[in-house]
């Protein structure tokens, strides 16, 4: 039975909480657990240091991603080197799985705009902050890719909060109607700010939601990321090039966690209580998956110290390289807002640079 | 000398789309009732046979997603033009427009640009129902990364919204349905370019400098005429894009002239025409002779089809305009 055929509410699981498996391990070598394992905790301790940066001022407002390592991860290494991911705000772990250095996602919550310039060859998409803006563009840069017959699937993710908004309908509708080679990835991690997931739909599920535009819907597990890697992979195999006549599109639910903060600007303690943020915490994907590897005798002590030490220096490595970066030039202000610079906007520069170089930075910065 | 054919302005808009899609296989079009229909207003009539349903695609009726798709697509590397059926109803993809379509470049700095053109029918004065003679161009000119073309002629319309399509960057390209049908021009078969952010001179005159775009043109040129009758010279300047506008022709007609009279239908507050002024007060105060009048539409709601006679500038609303100048 394909994965596609499940009920809306019957979610795909491979490992229980307690790291036992419960359904099919997808075929993936040893090594590429190991990364798995390893990208997660990058991206965990990523996100306790970035938290503690935003807390002493070295940072801005910050998006915490703790909770959601399992579904990020996995749903990231699902994806082949030329697809491209179409992230939100908060997918700083999967966009470490496409190449994204760490240095980058830094630099943009550090206040840098380098930061959302992604090199050459990393596929992916600038971050994109109103909720569901980003899934129209994910529906005509796969619709691009079709009509150019090449194979890239894109891979766009959003929260339960998006699929309230028109533009989450409207881009999977366009998506259904032109069958185009995209995954719908909801990061449903329960609360959108202080408004729970009851208050965004009546529907019992999000997955239900591709049912009105006629495509694949599925419910994953979202904090065990074996069962996402697996239900991602088989979405985007479909999508490259479906067997049957299954539409290309799918839409996955992904069900977990934010354990902190929307941002570092809000308190959850709030609207949502201890005891529900415990029973979650339970689920942890990364002591999950770390007991299955350690039951598979592919891991050990002494490779997770190993492990741990080196995402410890590489996040370290990554702030004090971010740290170190210069103030952008103030006269990139005007460099990227048109590919050639209209006249006025020429004068505006010159009037700036001018005005600058009579009365020097202290004319524009405190202190 | 290429061969000419004497066409309208909505014709030659489709003349131009049909020659950029022949030159260049990455231009689509797309929007409600583009393909079969070959749009409400026949902008697109033709294209559907000659290019196919990837190219000329009838979408769902939803202008987030025209928008937001386009987005992604010209991320891509295509060239979109999205129509969206009337100016009135680019509100449901404003977040889109404005959130997307003018920050793609800035934020990514430069590896993505958009390379599309958001075309819509405009403005006033053929008798539509409601929300369909709105003419809002100074929220798109406000909006930094997004260029503003404003076509007054059948062979602006082309060579604009060829310059528009050929543009790195995206532009929104706004169509006066008044002059769709009104008159015809000779416009040249071949391709070509009319570079945005340049004005034309309509008429050449050293009393008064009058700055107009779109289907305001028609009753400027006509109110000029008849002053000419009394012997007052109007220099008329279509400005043909309202963003980047032109300021050198700008400045340069008032430095001549010493008077000006900005015209346009949008409403007065917070207009273009307040933009032109402050252009004049910047760069040539000393030549000014008289305050610079604005003949605008209202500040009210575009209203229902009996009354918009009176909303609308006509030659004799101008006429009286330019006189004020004059006469100060």
């Amino acid at each position: 039975m394909s994965v596609f055929d499940r009920a809306y509410d019957d979610p795909v699981r491979v490992l229980d909480e307690d790291g036992e498996v419960v359904g099919d391990v997808p075929d993936l070598d040893d090594e590429a657990l190991v990364d798995m394992y390893r990208h997660m905790r990058l991206a965990r301790h990523f996100d306790g240091r970035a938290v503690s940066l935003q807390r002493q001022g070295r940072m801005g407002t910050y998006p915490p991603l703790s909770g959601q390592e399992g579904a990020q991860i996995g749903s990231a290494t699902a994806l082949a080197e030329d697809d491209w991911m179409v992230p939100s705000y908060r997918e700083h772990g999967a966009a470490l799985v496409r190449g994204l250095p760490l240095k980058q996602t830094l630099l943009y919550w550090m206040g840098h705009e380098a930061g959302n310039k992604a090199p050459e060859g990393v596929n992916v998409f600038p971050v994109a902050v109103p909720i569901a803006s980003q899934v129209p563009h994910a529906t005509g840069a796969s619709w691009a890719a079709k009509l150019r017959d090449t194979d890239e699937v894109f891979l766009c993710y959003f929260g339960d909060g998006a699929t309230s908004e028109g533009d989450f309908h409207e881009g999977v509708n366009f998506a259904g109607v032109f069958d185009t080679p995209t995954v719908f990835f909801c990061n449903n991690n329960q609360w959108a700010i202080s408004v729970p997931r009851e208050r965004q739909t009546r529907s019992a599920t999000l997955a239900q939601k591709a049912e009105a535009y006629g495509i694949d819907g599925v419910q994953v597990d979202g904090m065990d990321p074996l069962a996402v890697y697996s239900v991602t992979r088989d979405a985007v195999e479909k999508a490259r090039g479906p067997e049957t006549d299954r539409p290309r599109p799918t839409l996955i639910e992904a069900i977990q966690y934010r354990f902190g903060a929307h941002t570092t600007a809000d308190d959850p303690t709030v609207y949502r209580d201890d005891e529900e943020v415990e029973r979650w915490k339970a689920k942890d994907p990364i002591p999950r998956l770390e007991a299955y590897l350690r039951s598979e005798a592919i891991l050990d002590d002494e490779r997770v110290a190993e492990i741990e030490t080196a995402v410890e220096e590489r996040v370290a490595d990554a702030i004090d390289a971010a740290e170190a970066a210069a103030r952008p030039e103030p006269s990139e202000l005007f460099e990227h807002a048109y590919a050639e610079l209209p006249s006025e906007l020429a004068r505006q520069q010159e009037e700036f640079a001018a005005f600058r170089e009579a009365h020097g930075d202290e004319a524009f910065l405190e202190e | 000398m290429s061969d000419t054919q004497n066409l309208t302005v909505v014709q030659a808009v489709r003349d131009g789309l049909y020659s950029e899609m022949r030159e260049d296989d990455d231009v689509l079009v797309l929007g409600q009732d583009v393909g079969k229909n070959g749009g409400v207003f026949r902008a697109t009539e033709g294209l559907f046979d000659e290019f196919g349903g990837d190219r000329v695609v009838d979408t769902p009726l939803a202008e987030s997603g025209i928008v937001g798709a386009a987005v992604g697509m010209a991320a891509m590397g295509l060239r979109p033009v999205p129509e969206i059926q009337f100016s009135g109803f680019m509100y449901p993809g404003f977040d889109q427009i404005v959130s997307h379509m003018a920050r793609f470049r800035a934020r990514s700095r430069g590896r993505f640009t958009l390379p599309m053109t958001l075309r819509a029918p405009y403005g006033g004065g053929i008798r539509a129902p409601e929300h369909h003679s709105e003419s809002k161009e100074a929220f798109y000119a406000h909006e930094a990364g997004l260029k503003v073309a404003i076509p007054s002629m059948p062979y602006d319309a082309k060579g604009l919204l060829a310059a528009s399509i050929r543009d790195p960057d995206p532009v929104i390209f706004l169509e006066p349905k008044l002059i769709y049908r009104a008159f015809r021009e000779e416009v040249p078969e071949e391709p070509y370019t009319v570079p945005l952010g340049e004005a034309a001179t309509r008429r050449e005159g050293d009393d008064v400098a009058v700055f107009t775009y779109g289907a305001m043109t028609r009753p400027t040129l006509e109110a000029a005429e008849s002053l000419a009758e009394e012997g007052i010279e109007c220099e008329v300047v279509d400005l043909r894009t309202v963003s980047p506008l032109d300021r050198e022709a700008i400045v340069d007609a008032f430095e001549r002239t010493g008077r000006a009279v900005v015209v346009h239908e949008a409403p007065k507050t917070g207009g273009l025409a307040g933009e032109i002024t402050a252009i004049i007060q910047e760069e040539a105060l000393l030549y000014q002779e008289a305050p610079v009048k604005r003949v605008t539409g209202f500040d009210v709601p575009y209203p229902l089809y009996a009354l918009e006679d009176y909303y609308l500038p006509t030659a004799a609303r101008i006429e009286e305009g330019i006189l004020e100048a004059v006469e100060f």
